[in-house]
């Protein structure tokens, strides 16, 4: 009788992830839909913990224990964190799925070697708790990379013969599973250790190399690694409500991905081999360019601002670090005030994130409509007198259309250069985030106004103030 | 290999369908969208925690009690944390009046 109930609650968990996924892709329902998913998960866990066959009561303490802990934690630290760290608390949590998985196939795998002779086990089982093991490992070890990689704790660094080193691993790791499985060994425990070691090692090797501006696309890859690994467990329990969710992440978490880097227009062979180089060219830019900078203090700014008629804001990166977004919607409301007509440029990967701009300035009040996106601001570019690019770099930088040995050639960029005046809000003229040289600084239309985005946005509404 | 499809054959179904489904439901999503879907889809398979919960519950070892226990609450900062960053996230969309 329990387990018919539990079933039907199953059932209705893994329709609301359906049904929440489908709201979540529309703007209008997505919040409501983010409800609909989490409702699905508390009946399911809850059935599963008074429901399920062979829960024992008297571990409850344990279960609530955990239970409580990680809410507590979890609601904590989401509450937290800021909008810029978004993309990091993505990657950490899921991370923490990660781990979960390759946990559940630790525990598994024991109770299979003690319930069974060594060198009989079940092969269906065994391959299952490895799988789930493999996946879990990559996913749980690789967030932690590039949660690293994006708090500014990990480097990019890279081997030689790295992609050499990381696919002989990953047949390696493949290769002990089947024997492990399939050989009949009676040493099936060394195996299992090798191959949860192995598999460490290849999560940190498969990310380290990678580029920062990448880790959008590879947090969605190891997302839907960890829907795989989920989906295990629901091979694993037979439960449906795992299978469903799991494969349901898993299929929409890797088109994701690959829909991410179309936004990029890179492919994601490209983005997974084809790693970012260094800084090797940041230092060489004036002699490449011919051209020299020109910089611009923040009263002239303040002029070209006020008397011009169209003006767009480019953000990125450097107007998420410096919160600025308050600061940069109050100068737009004061340009509007003076009769200026001011849009802001959303390119789809400013930011660390697809759609980071838009949750930033969104906090601050900005109107939706005032956020157009880049195919429809391009050829708005031309009849425009001053282009406030604040913190951007790579998502305006010609070299996506003009240099072919460029990382991010055929990147589609956002055509500030069509406009009258161009001024770069910048911190120093370090280079971006893919680590190469902007040619847009060097031209004659562009001028330079250093400094911190918050500090140099409150600058210029004085300025403006006060002319 | 035909023995194994038979016996399993409702889930392989399944699989296959929610692949399909998996796929549906993304098409055509707006890129201002792309990071709460990867949140939100991020909190799903937070789901893994039901195995947790198993592991936990049947427990009868030291290894499966402490192993368990860790795996409970990673799975549920998964869950929690995913759905609360995910409505953070969507939070700022609401319409302005």
């Amino acid at each position: 009788m329990n387990s018919q109930i539990l079933q039907v609650i199953y059932l209705i968990g893994s329709v609301s992830f359906i049904i929440g996924l489908k709201m979540l892709s529309k703007p209008d329902t997505a919040r409501k839909g983010n409800l609909v998913a989490a409702f699905g998960m508390t009946i399911a866990i809850l059935g599963t913990i008074f429901l399920y066959e062979g829960i024992l009561v008297s571990n409850y303490g344990w279960i609530f224990g955990g239970l409580i802990i990680g809410s507590i934690l979890g609601t904590v630290t989401a509450k937290k964190v800021k909008m810029t760290q978004m993309p990091e608390m993505v990657s950490l949590f899921n991370g923490m799925g990660g781990a979960c998985a390759m946990l559940i196939s630790a525990v598994e795998f024991r109770h299979l070697t003690h319930a069974n002779e060594a060198g009989n086990l079940p092969s269906g089982e065994l391959l299952i708790i490895m799988l789930g093991l493999i996946i879990g490992s990559v996913s749980f070890v690789g967030s932690m990379v590039a949660w690293g990689k994006l708090s500014g704790r990990v480097k990019d660094y890279s081997l030689s013969f790295q992609q050499v080193v990381n696919i002989g691993l990953l047949l390696l790791i493949l290769g002990a599973m089947f024997y492990t499985i399939y050989s009949g060994t009676p040493d099936v425990a060394t195996y299992f250790y090798a191959i949860w070691t192995m598999s460490v090692i290849y999560g940190i090797l498969f990310v380290l190399p990678i580029g920062g501006a990448d880790m959008p696309v590879v947090i969605s890859l190891l997302n839907s690694f960890t829907g795989v690994a989920a989906a295990m467990g629901g091979f694993l329990y037979d439960n449906k409500v795992m299978l469903v969710g799991g494969i349901l992440v898993g299929s929409a978490g890797t088109l994701l991905t690959i829909v991410m880097c179309k936004a990029m227009n890179r492919s994601l062979t490209n983005v997974l081999i084809g790693n970012f180089g260094g800084s090797s060219a940041a230092s060489e830019g004036s002699e490449k360019f011919g051209g020299t900078i020109r910089e611009i203090n923040a009263s002239d700014s303040a002029i070209l601002l006020k008397y011009a008629s169209k003006v767009i804001f480019v953000p990125g990166y450097g107007l998420a670090v410096a919160q600025a977004q308050h600061v940069c919607h109050e100068l737009e409301e004061l340009l509007e005030k003076e009769g200026v007509e001011v849009k802001y440029a959303i390119h789809p990967v400013a930011g660390r994130m697809p759609g980071h701009m838009n949750v930033l300035l969104a906090e601050s009040n900005v109107a939706y409509d005032k956020l157009v996106e880049m195919e429809n601001i391009n050829p708005e570019f031309a009849t425009t007198d001053v282009v406030l690019v604040i913190g951007a770099n790579d998502v305006v930088n010609p070299a996506a259309k003009t240099d072919p040995s460029s990382p991010i050639y055929g990147m589609p960029i956002l055509d500030v250069e069509n406009a009258k005046n161009i001024i770069i809000m910048k911190r120093s003229m370090k280079a971006g985030y893919a680590g190469i040289e902007n040619e847009l600084f060097y031209q004659p239309k562009s001028s330079m106004l250093f400094g911190d985005a918050k500090k140099t946005l409150t600058q210029l509404i004085s300025e403006v103030k006060a002319l | 290999m035909l023995e194994f499809i038979n016996s399993n054959i409702q889930i392989i179904y399944l699989v296959i369908l929610m692949i399909f489904v998996g796929v549906e439901l993304i098409e055509k999503v707006p890129s201002v969208l792309h990071t709460p879907l990867m949140s939100g889809a991020n909190a799903i398979h937070g789901v893994v925690i039901i195995g947790a919960i198993i592991i936990m519950g049947q427990a009868d070892n030291m290894f499966a009690t402490l192993l368990g226990f860790v795996a409970v609450i990673l799975g549920t900062l998964n869950v929690v944390g995913g759905f609360v960053v995910t409505d953070r996230m969507l939070e700022m969309f609401k319409k302005k009046k």
